[in-house]
């Protein structure tokens, strides 16, 4: 009992021993292993010494120590040693320990321990045997000499015979730490058949000892030692009392916490909305719930119509798309059973991404715009109730041999006049197609234009850098005089100074196809346009460079002037303004106003298109519509703004030319995508109320040459009829 | 001007985000934490108006947040129950490393835990509110109970998917609430109706998965530890709804039927159970014992489509009611689980062989089973009172509403198509075949003979033609009529034209009979066409994407009725040679 209570007392020393055996153990059985059977052997033949040597070494480590312990820490050893035959051997020895009393053993301590009494033939002690392999020794005797090993010269050959022959070469054993041969005798084989067979070594030892019970359940009436208890056993322990205030202070102040009661709330469920409160419901702030996962349709069923699998193309193309482009994520299969359905492969990223969703996108509430596309539509007017307009493409001039730039209506409505690039100008009757007159100029035609004055018959044509003044002679007497009475005026000479023109008298075979008067310009003319009264026309030069762009010559006397000292761009088109004196510019992007008799500019009108082509003045005189390349038509209202009051994109193409009705409110666009588009613009007398615009028809016939269409569009001067000129050598009269 | 200089980025849009990492250091969390945190309280992110202005005129990609859900996230007590959890990691890591295995202990049996009651509560103030985000729980949860015990993510979550799981089916089965199923390459879809909310949810098919290794399962465990406490709070609801107890039990009758069999054989006694209840076979003991559902007799009130209603409240009924009185008995090799779900569901009975699964009710020999379903190509012993059909069946039945025939099921039959009972086709959209046949028999018309029915699938092509006509018609309706235009004008001309070559012979005059309809309406198209021209620039834009919009959905509905028709000829061509 004192043993033992020592033992507690002084723990620490006995784990630090514990470690230290479980080293040496660790040590013994890595060198058995290293040795083997032979090692056994060995320690057989010189029965306890080894062993004992190391326990004994052991005790030295401790040798403070009380032996009653180490029994039975010996025998924790056998437990964990692997090795049977050693484990046998060890009980053997322990048993041998157990017979001997403690102060035998103290004694025995030195005998065991007998390096003098060594084997002579084993000088090197326990080392691994392979160090001496290619020595022919072993070891060194006292002498200093060395000890050899036996001569061995057996083969495999010798090793068979000696097999074969021998009869104790069963109980032969190759020493390998001497490298001699033992030959084992009886008690010796005996001894390790016993080994082997799990028995003690000793055939005098009886297993089955009665035991002496020291402990027992029977209380006896003599205490087993008789000495009184310590005083420390009855008084409370100092240490113990330092730990234990230690522990309530760290209770104290909450550094140890108590173990917490098994918290078993987790799983178990209760009625978490017993009381909805409304209170709770006004306090949600806003929330937008995920939207849910869309519903599958019939592709994605196993067994789907055959219409929703793939073809092949369609399925290449599904492999060649990203996966972010693909409209399907996963292929349609079918499948002719339900127990072949495979697994899906995607199905755990699928509900992943779908994780990632709900808490990494964004949510955005988006109206979804649900308009039925026909409220889109805006409400205009009938085009029935705004008859009269041209429907129909009623008649056909053809007869010239190049695209007709430009065509142009008498102002009595009865002659057509048009001119084209063969280098004619030729003069049909509007109602009957037939062309009356042909008359050559020799150049490719830029504009022909009749003048506005019903009471003179004249038409003015723009072919390279002339202008040339034609009196078709298709009128009554008395117009047809007044006409060439005013072509007569006497002509005043300074004028070539500025302007550059030089008028001139036509003259032979010109003179009978009725050209008159020719006017020759120092750059090629675009076009030409008469003011409304039919005295005076403006000629345009477009030209980039230079401020003379712009003539306006006054026919009763032949003369020329320059209005513009200064460039403004280059100039597209010009035009008179129908009552008042005022004149149209049109430049590339905007349209210039001028009062005449001011001599000032009056307005700016922006265009907001790129390139105008074609300009026209409504009869009233307050608004304007510019046709551009651009596609686009914009209507200047001159009262509202500088701004266009519309914009219509109405025309696929460039647009050619526009032109308004005289009398109707009709206004038309010609346009290189081979249509004419006829629109109503009624203009109201009233300023505030906004000019009405519909587009009432879609005229179309001309056939697209050179991609070029509609060239030129004009109106007939008093029938809603609209005629059109094309790159297709017609003209084209619509009714 | 006077006054201070305005500073840019303080006022306005600017201040009402705040990034992800501003939010973060906010919080004092880590990412994780921080993830976990906006899982938990279903914040998201948001997309600001003008990204610039926010992002204080920088245009890097940031992820923003609402400062408002911020500052709501800063109050909320889990955030403590984090720090403390980072705390605990900490010290266990140090008692670890001084090996102090007391300690360990100590700290191991104080770790923090949380609970999100509070927060289910919060984001679902109302239970509808619960009800109708309950989609995704139940996907996520029915995914997790099928996954492997081992890693990924610990047992218990497993088993509380599979309870939480069970226990919802069972509910289903006892409301009677099914509507719809869908069987599809991905899983099972199911959309029950519960409390008038329509709920879906996808089961996959019963396999082991190959786990993805790009997918983050931390993320996972997350959303599945706020779904199963979602969900268990949502069945305990509704099992009270219907007086029935929670948690779960049998039914005493179906009790001790099962009971007498050996249960050591399926479970441990711990699992038996739930196992028991998973099998789907008994019925729930209700806390008020079961008195035949008394519906209130509804006030009538004349409102207008009241009629519509009532009856759609029969059919409802009728569909309840689809399988009563049937027998099933599932083969060993269909899914039982869902089978059993089901048939259950709409008031059949089912069996299935006892080494399946524990609860099976009788045996293959019973003479009254009315259907045995089964899954491959023929049975050795056939039954003669007693249909043998593929388990699509019960689903085509299901999405019917009504029974179909069996003949089209029975074994090594080749099956009709399974459709999708989620698609609801509006006018102008393609409807396969099949559908209209089930829409027949659902009208109560008796299916035509086979050739009768070719014939009607003709008709069916010949419809479908027509119906491309005239979207073609819609499509280049423009064209055309310019087409038409053209050829008038062409005649005319060549009617010129030959006026011009004094063609002397006169032919009597042909009376072109204008079609007065025709006619009218190419006005109307011109009027609108002429309109169109005039809108305005936006509405244009809107209007055209509209109708690109209608155009494609036409163009793919034609394209599948093309496919089709192409795929019944070949169908016919074959059947044609076999019989050469």
């Amino acid at each position: 009992m004192d043993d033992r209570r020592g033992n507690v007392q002084s723990s620490e020393q006995k784990e630090e021993m514990k470690k230290v055996q479980e080293k040496t153990t660790k040590r013994r059985n890595k060198e058995k292993e290293e040795l083997g059977d032979e090692q056994i052997l060995n320690l057989n033949n010189e029965p306890p010494e080894e062993d004992e040597d190391l326990s004994d070494s052991e005790d030295s480590v401790y040798s403070g120590l009380e032996d009653s312990g180490s029994d039975s820490e010996e025998d924790e050893e056998d437990g964990s040693d692997g090795d049977v035959t050693v484990d046998s051997e060890q009980t053997h020895q322990a048993e041998e320990k157990k017979n001997m009393t403690e102060v035998k053993r103290k004694d025995d301590e030195y005998e065991h321990d007998s390096s003098d009494e060594e084997d002579i033939r084993n000088t090197v002690g326990n080392i691994p045997m392979e160090w001496y392999r290619d020595f022919p020794h072993i070891g060194y005797d006292l002498d200093g000499k060395k000890i050899y090993k036996p001569i061995r010269n057996k083969d495999e050959l010798d090793d068979f015979l000696d097999k074969m022959e021998n009869p104790d070469y069963w109980r032969t054993v190759h020493d390998n730490q001497t490298g001699s041969v033992i030959v084992l005798s009886d008690e010796q084989v005996e001894l390790v058949n016993r080994l082997q067979r799990g028995q003690f070594g000793d055939i005098n030892f009886n297993e089955y000892q009665p035991s002496v019970e020291y402990f027992s359940s029977d209380v006896m009436i003599h205490p087993v030692t008789n000495r009184p208890e310590d005083k420390r056993s009855f008084i409370p322990s100092l240490v113990e009392k330092e730990k234990v205030s230690k522990l309530v202070h760290a209770i104290k102040m909450g550094w140890i916490k108590p173990r917490r009661v098994e918290d078993n709330s987790r799983g178990t469920f209760y009625d978490l909305w017993a009381s909805e409160d409304s209170s709770i419901l006004s306090k949600h702030r806003m929330h937008l719930p995920a939207p849910k996962i869309p519903l599958p349709g019939h592709n994605e069923s196993y067994n789907p119509p055959p219409e929703y699998l793939f073809t092949d193309e369609e399925r290449a193309l599904w492999e060649q798309q990203d996966p972010s482009d693909r409209k399907l994520p996963y292929v349609p299969m079918k499948f002719s059973s339900l127990r072949q359905v495979p697994a899906f492969p995607r199905f755990i990223h699928e509900r992943f991404e779908r994780c990632l969703d709900l808490y990494l996108c964004p949510r955005q509430r988006k109206m979804r715009v649900n308009v039925n596309p026909e409220d889109l539509i805006p409400k205009l007017p009938k085009p029935k109730d705004l008859q009269p307009f041209p429907t129909v493409q009623s008649l056909v001039y053809r007869g010239h041999s190049s695209l007709i730039r430009s065509i142009s209506v008498s102002p009595s409505g009865q002659w057509l006049a048009s001119g084209s690039d063969d280098g004619t100008v030729r003069i049909w009757e509007v109602c009957s197609s037939r062309c009356m007159k042909t008359i050559q100029v020799g150049g490719a035609v830029k504009t022909v234009t009749w003048n506005p004055n019903p009471a003179v018959c004249l038409l003015a044509v723009a072919l390279n850098s002339v202008v040339l003044i034609l009196s078709p002679a298709l009128a009554d007497r008395q117009v047809v005089s007044s006409s060439e009475r005013l072509l007569l005026g006497d002509q005043e000479a300074e004028a070539a100074e500025d302007t550059g023109a030089v008028w001139s008298e036509a003259e032979g075979e010109e003179l009978n196809q009725g050209i008159r008067l020719k006017v020759h310009h120092p750059k090629a003319v675009h076009q030409v346009v008469w003011h409304a009264k039919g005295d005076y026309l403006a000629s345009v030069m477009p030209d980039n460079s230079s401020h003379l762009q712009v003539l306006i010559h006054q026919l009763s006397r032949r003369r020329s002037q320059n209005p513009f000292r200064r460039n403004k761009g280059l100039v597209q088109c010009v035009s008179f303004h129908p009552v008042r004196p005022y004149f149209f510019v049109a430049t590339q992007r905007s349209v210039r106003i001028y009062n005449l008799v001011k001599q000032e500019m009056t307005k700016k009108l922006q265009a907001n298109s790129k390139w105008i082509s074609s300009m026209a003045v409504h009869p009233g005189g307050d608004h304007v519509i510019c046709g551009s390349y651009d596609c686009r038509l914009s209507w200047f209202d001159l009262d509202l703004s500088t701004k266009p009051y519309k914009m219509l994109r109405h025309h696929k193409k460039a647009v050619r030319g526009v032109a308004y009705h005289r009398v109707y409110p009709l206004f038309a666009s010609a346009s290189d995508d081979g249509s004419v588009i006829v629109c109503h613009g009624t203009v109201y007398n009233d300023l505030l109320q906004n000019p009405l615009i519909v587009p009432v028809k879609v005229l179309r016939g001309h056939v697209m040459t050179h991609d070029l269409g509609v060239l030129d569009v004009t109106f007939h001067p008093t029938q809603p009829w609209v005629f059109s000129s094309g790159a297709d050598n017609t003209i084209r009269l619509f009714t | 001007m006077g006054g201070l200089q305005k500073k840019k980025f303080e006022r306005g849009s600017a201040t009402n985000y705040i990034t992800r990492n501003k939010a973060r250091k906010k919080l004092q969390l880590s990412l994780p934490d921080f993830r976990r945190l906006c899982i938990l309280k279903g914040i998201y992110p948001h997309e600001p108006k003008h990204k610039k202005k926010v992002n204080k005129g920088s245009t890097a990609q940031r992820t923003f947040y609402m400062l408002k859900d911020i500052r709501f996230l800063m109050h909320e007590p889990i955030v403590g129950k984090f720090r403390d959890y980072k705390v605990f990691v900490r010290k266990l890591k140090k008692a670890y490393g001084k090996t102090e295995w007391s300690a360990v202990e100590r700290l191991r049996e104080n770790k923090p835990t949380y609970k999100l009651d509070h927060i289910i509560k919060e984001r679902y103030p109302a239970f509808i509110d619960a009800l109708r985000d309950i989609d995704d729980a139940l996907c996520m949860c029915f995914l997790f109970s099928t996954f492997a015990r081992t890693g990924k993510c610990h047992v218990q979550t497993i088993q509380l998917c599979r309870r939480l799981t069970v226990e919802w089916m069972n509910f289903v089965i006892a409301s009677r609430g099914l509507r719809k199923v869908f069987l599809s390459i991905k899983g099972i879809y199911y959309q029950a109706e519960v409390m008038g909310q329509l709920i879906t949810w996808l089961v996959p098919y019963q396999f082991a998965h190959d786990h993805p290794t790009d997918v983050d399962y931390r993320v996972m465990a997350t959303f599945t530890e706020l779904y199963t406490t979602l969900l268990g709070f949502v069945n305990f609801r509704l099992y009270h709804s219907l007086n029935l107890l929670y948690p779960p039990k049998l039914d005493g009758k179906a009790m001790s039927e099962l009971k007498e069999e050996d249960e050591d054989d399926y479970a441990m006694n711990s699992e038996c159970y739930l196992e028991k209840l998973s099998a789907l076979s008994a019925s729930l003991s209700r806390v008020v014992s079961a008195t035949e559902e008394e519906d209130a007799e509804l006030d009538q009130f004349p409102v207008e489509g009241m009629e519509a209603r009532e009856r759609e409240q029969k059919q409802q009924e009728a569909q309840k009611k689809l399988f009563e009185g049937l027998k099933f008995y599932l083969n060993r090799e269909v899914p039982r689980e869902s089978l059993a779900f089901v048939i259950r569901c709409f008031g059949g009975e089912v069996s299935w062989d006892k080494s399946v699964c524990i609860g099976s009710k009788y045996e293959v020999t019973d003479e009254t089973i009315t259907h045995h379903i089964v899954d491959r190509p023929n049975v050795d012993k056939q039954y003669i009172n007693r249909y043998y059909i593929q388990p699509q069946w019960v689903y085509d039945c299901v999405n019917a509403k009504i029974r179909l025939p069996v003949e089209d099921y029975f074994l090594g039959v080749t099956l009709p198509p399974h459709l999708s009972p989620f698609v609801e086709e509006k006018e102008g959209d393609y409807v396969p075949p099949e559908k209209l046949k089930i829409m027949a028999l659902q009208r109560g018309e008796k299916p035509a003979n086979e050739q009768e029915e070719d014939e009607e699938e003709e008709e069916d092509d010949d419809e479908d033609d027509e119906e491309e006509e005239e979207e073609e018609e819609d499509d280049g309706g423009n064209d055309e009529e310019e087409e038409t235009e053209e050829q008038n004008l062409k005649t005319m001309q060549e009617q010129s034209s030959q006026g011009k070559s004094l063609q002397v012979k006169v032919t009597p005059g042909k009376v072109t009979v204008e079609n007065k309809a025709r006619l009218e309406q190419e006005e109307k198209a011109e009027e609108k066409r002429l309109a169109i021209m005039m809108m305005k620039r936006k509405e244009k834009y809107l209007f055209d994407k509209i109708m690109f919009g209608k155009k494609r959905k036409i163009r793919e509905a034609n394209k599948l009725a093309a496919k089709r028709k192409a795929h019944d000829d070949a169908e016919k061509s074959k059947k044609k040679k076999a019989r050469k």
